[in-house]
């Protein structure tokens, strides 16, 4: 999904042009505008997860592994958490191949895709973007082209990806063309974590890289061309200009699909359903519904928990600058950041 | 990637640091354009691998020659065909249904929100712009759980129960329709709106005649993003539906085949290209927009 917010005006234009006759009342239209968006959320994300939230501090009726009696439920206190985070299942560890020992397996495994494949996004986004920067004949053609992986859907594309990665299909064909043994690549350890990682990288990166390229077009060309007259290499310009100039919008991208990958749910579980330990978070807490929902709810929390605590990080600390926003609400709304410092930088072009 | 090639050959008449300038740039344009195909191959070739897998017989499932071969329309009749307990065409209606009532919803309540935030200064905008920017980043996963206990409660996890389809992916269609929205009316001549009101139009005429018109693009490719957004969603759609809501996403992942364990492959390459082909049709034209609608929330903020 597309980044930030609200909505400045374009680099053009000098001030936001208001209707003179609109500012009396326009405080309480703007809350009678917005309330049913606010309701809406209301009703289906915070409610849900205040609920979520509370269901994860009652026990799940079933079997006690430990007793081998039949629980009936009722308050849990934080054992739903110490069976994920302390594999704990009730007094004992809990063995191996049950779902909850597969909890740390799941979060490396996670944090290993998010970590490479936003990687390999950045470079690859980087690269498609300062291609695309140029006059070029055919730009609707590759524009089209690189609109093609983002408009699939994920489902098509775990099939798509399934079927290249066949042990017949053409991946294993073109290897063995350049010597390499044909793969398994939806049950290896290795070829299964990267059969992910390719096929998701496959799908994201034109989306990468159109957001990169919005930021490159906002960067003057004379700031080039002084680069080039003052004698700068291609190295200098790419670290010490389109770097700085891009660096909150590439940011902006970065965090978007950093949230994304750790929430990634459709790729591994139709490509290679969890085969070669790419079981990812996600994975396991649809497994852990059918075997009891209050402790699939700790376990969703932990994944909120998680990517609230990147977001925060990223938008605190990682480039997506909080500094240039209005101080009247910086303290009240950290998640609003990403989007003003990027319009703040759009509007200073050549600062 | 690429190698430099010279293919320039000397002229006479040039000097030669004309010479030198002359074969750099050319140099440039020659990897620029190679680059650009690499692009341009990055993002359709395995496409164009699942259509032609889609016309190819069966029995040719692997073979690899790059063009059509063995040319058949069966995998489509076997997409379609409900032998197999696959119900794919069924699914395309409910995907259809799912989508167009997501976009309806997300784009009626988003429309008020996106004026507010783009044309009005109101107490608390930016606590409003913080929830529907949380709201984008929120996992999925996290509604599974409740949503799954209230909505059995309420009886929605059988039958023909769209709306435990539809609340869910209006979640997710909400804050994208938000984003892309504000932006596309943030840069609209809202001028002319004045300068109608000026020449004599009441407050609705000037709406209707000159400001609905101007908004129509921008509405129609949020529209398009909603509804793309709606018609790919699979992790709530493979949990909440049922036999008679299922939709297009998740009858691609059950696909069963001939035999057990075997994956009909050509079938699924058919059935994923008749959900995507609309979609591209749609992106190609509508690229401009859905490009700047997409970046807009990025970078423009």
């Amino acid at each position: 999904m597309s980044a930030a917010t609200s909505a400045p005006p374009r680099p053009t234009d000098t001030k936001p042009k208001k209707s003179k006759g609109l500012n009396a009342g326009q405080g309480r239209l703007g809350l009678m505008l917005v309330a049913p968006t606010m309701l809406f959320l209301a009703v289906i994300i915070i409610y849900p997860l205040f609920k979520a939230i509370q269901l994860s501090f009652q026990k799940d009726a079933g079997l006690d592994p430990a007793t081998g009696l039949f629980v009936e439920g009722g308050n849990a206190g934080i054992s739903n958490y110490t069976h994920w985070l302390l594999q704990k299942c009730g007094e004992v560890d809990c063995p191996p191949g049950t779902l909850g020992a597969q909890f740390y397996d799941a979060l490396w495994v996670t944090l290993f895709f998010t970590v490479v494949s936003v990687f390999i996004e950045v470079i690859l986004g980087m690269w498609f973007a300062m291609i695309m920067n140029r006059d070029f004949k055919g730009r609707g053609l590759v524009r089209a082209a690189i609109l093609v992986p983002w408009a699939i859907p994920t489902a098509v594309t775990a099939k798509l990806w399934l079927f290249i990665f066949a042990f017949d299909g053409i991946a294993n064909r073109l290897l063995s063309t350049v010597g390499v043994n044909p793969q398994l690549w939806t049950s290896d350890p290795w070829a299964a974590k990267f059969a992910i990682i390719i096929a998701d990288v496959w799908k994201t990166t034109p989306f990468m890289a159109l957001l990169i390229l919005a930021g490159l077009q906002l960067v003057p060309g004379d700031v080039y061309e002084a680069a080039q007259i003052d004698g700068a290499t291609k190295w200098q310009t790419f670290t010490k200009i389109t770097l700085p100039l891009v660096k909150v919008p590439l940011m902006v991208a970065v965090l978007f699909r950093t949230l994304d990958v750790l929430r990634i749910y459709d790729l591994p579980a139709i490509l290679t359903n969890g085969g070669g330990g790419t079981t990812s978070l996600s994975m396991l807490v649809i497994k852990q519904i059918r075997s009891g929902f209050h402790s699939a709810s700790a376990l969703s929390t932990i994944v909120f928990l998680l990517i609230a605590f990147t977001a925060f990080l990223f938008i605190k600390f990682g480039g997506a600058d909080v500094v240039q926003r209005p101080p009247k609400s910086k303290k009240k709304e950290p998640a609003a950041a990403p989007g003003n410092p990027v319009a703040a930088n759009a509007t200073t072009p050549g600062a | 990637m690429t190698t430099a090639t010279t293919t320039a050959t000397p002229t006479s008449g040039r000097t030669e640091a004309q010479e030198i300038h002359f074969k750099s740039d050319r140099n440039a344009k020659i990897r620029m354009y190679l680059g650009l195909a690499a692009l341009v191959i990055w993002g359709l070739a395995p496409f164009y691998w699942m259509v032609v897998t889609a016309f190819r017989d069966v029995g040719y499932t692997f073979d690899t020659t790059p063009w059509p071969t063995h040319v058949t329309l069966d995998n489509f009749t076997t997409a379609f065909s409900t032998d197999r307990g696959n119900h794919f065409g069924a699914a395309l209606v409910h995907s259809v249904i799912i989508g167009v009532l997501t976009t309806a919803v997300a784009l009626l309540v988003g429309v008020f929100a996106s004026y507010a935030l783009a044309r009005l200064d109101f107490p608390g905008k930016y606590a409003v712009l913080g929830v529907i920017l949380g709201a984008s980043m929120f996992p999925g996963v996290a509604l599974v759980s409740p949503l799954f206990q209230m909505f059995s409660n309420f009886g929605w996890l059988t039958g023909a129960n769209y709306q435990a389809l539809i609340i869910p992916n209006i979640s997710f269609a909400l804050p994208l329709t938000i984003y892309t929205l504000t932006a596309f009316l943030s840069e609209m001549p809202w001028e002319l709106e004045e300068s109608a009101r000026i020449d004599g139009c009441t407050p609705g005429q000037a709406f209707r005649k000159i400001m609905l018109p101007l908004a129509a693009p921008g509405l129609f490719t949020t529209a398009i993003l909603a509804f793309i957004s709606s018609w790919n969603e699979f992790l709530l759609a493979a949990q909440f539906s049922t036999k008679s809501t299922q939709t297009v996403t998740v009858a691609i992942a059950n696909f069963t085949g001939a035999q057990p364990h075997q994956e009909p492959y050509t079938a699924v390459m058919a059935a994923g290209t008749i959900v995507t082909v609309p979609l591209i049709i749609m992106v190609l034209i509508f690229q401009r927009a859905i490009v700047s609608g997409l970046t807009a929330g990025g970078v423009k903020g």
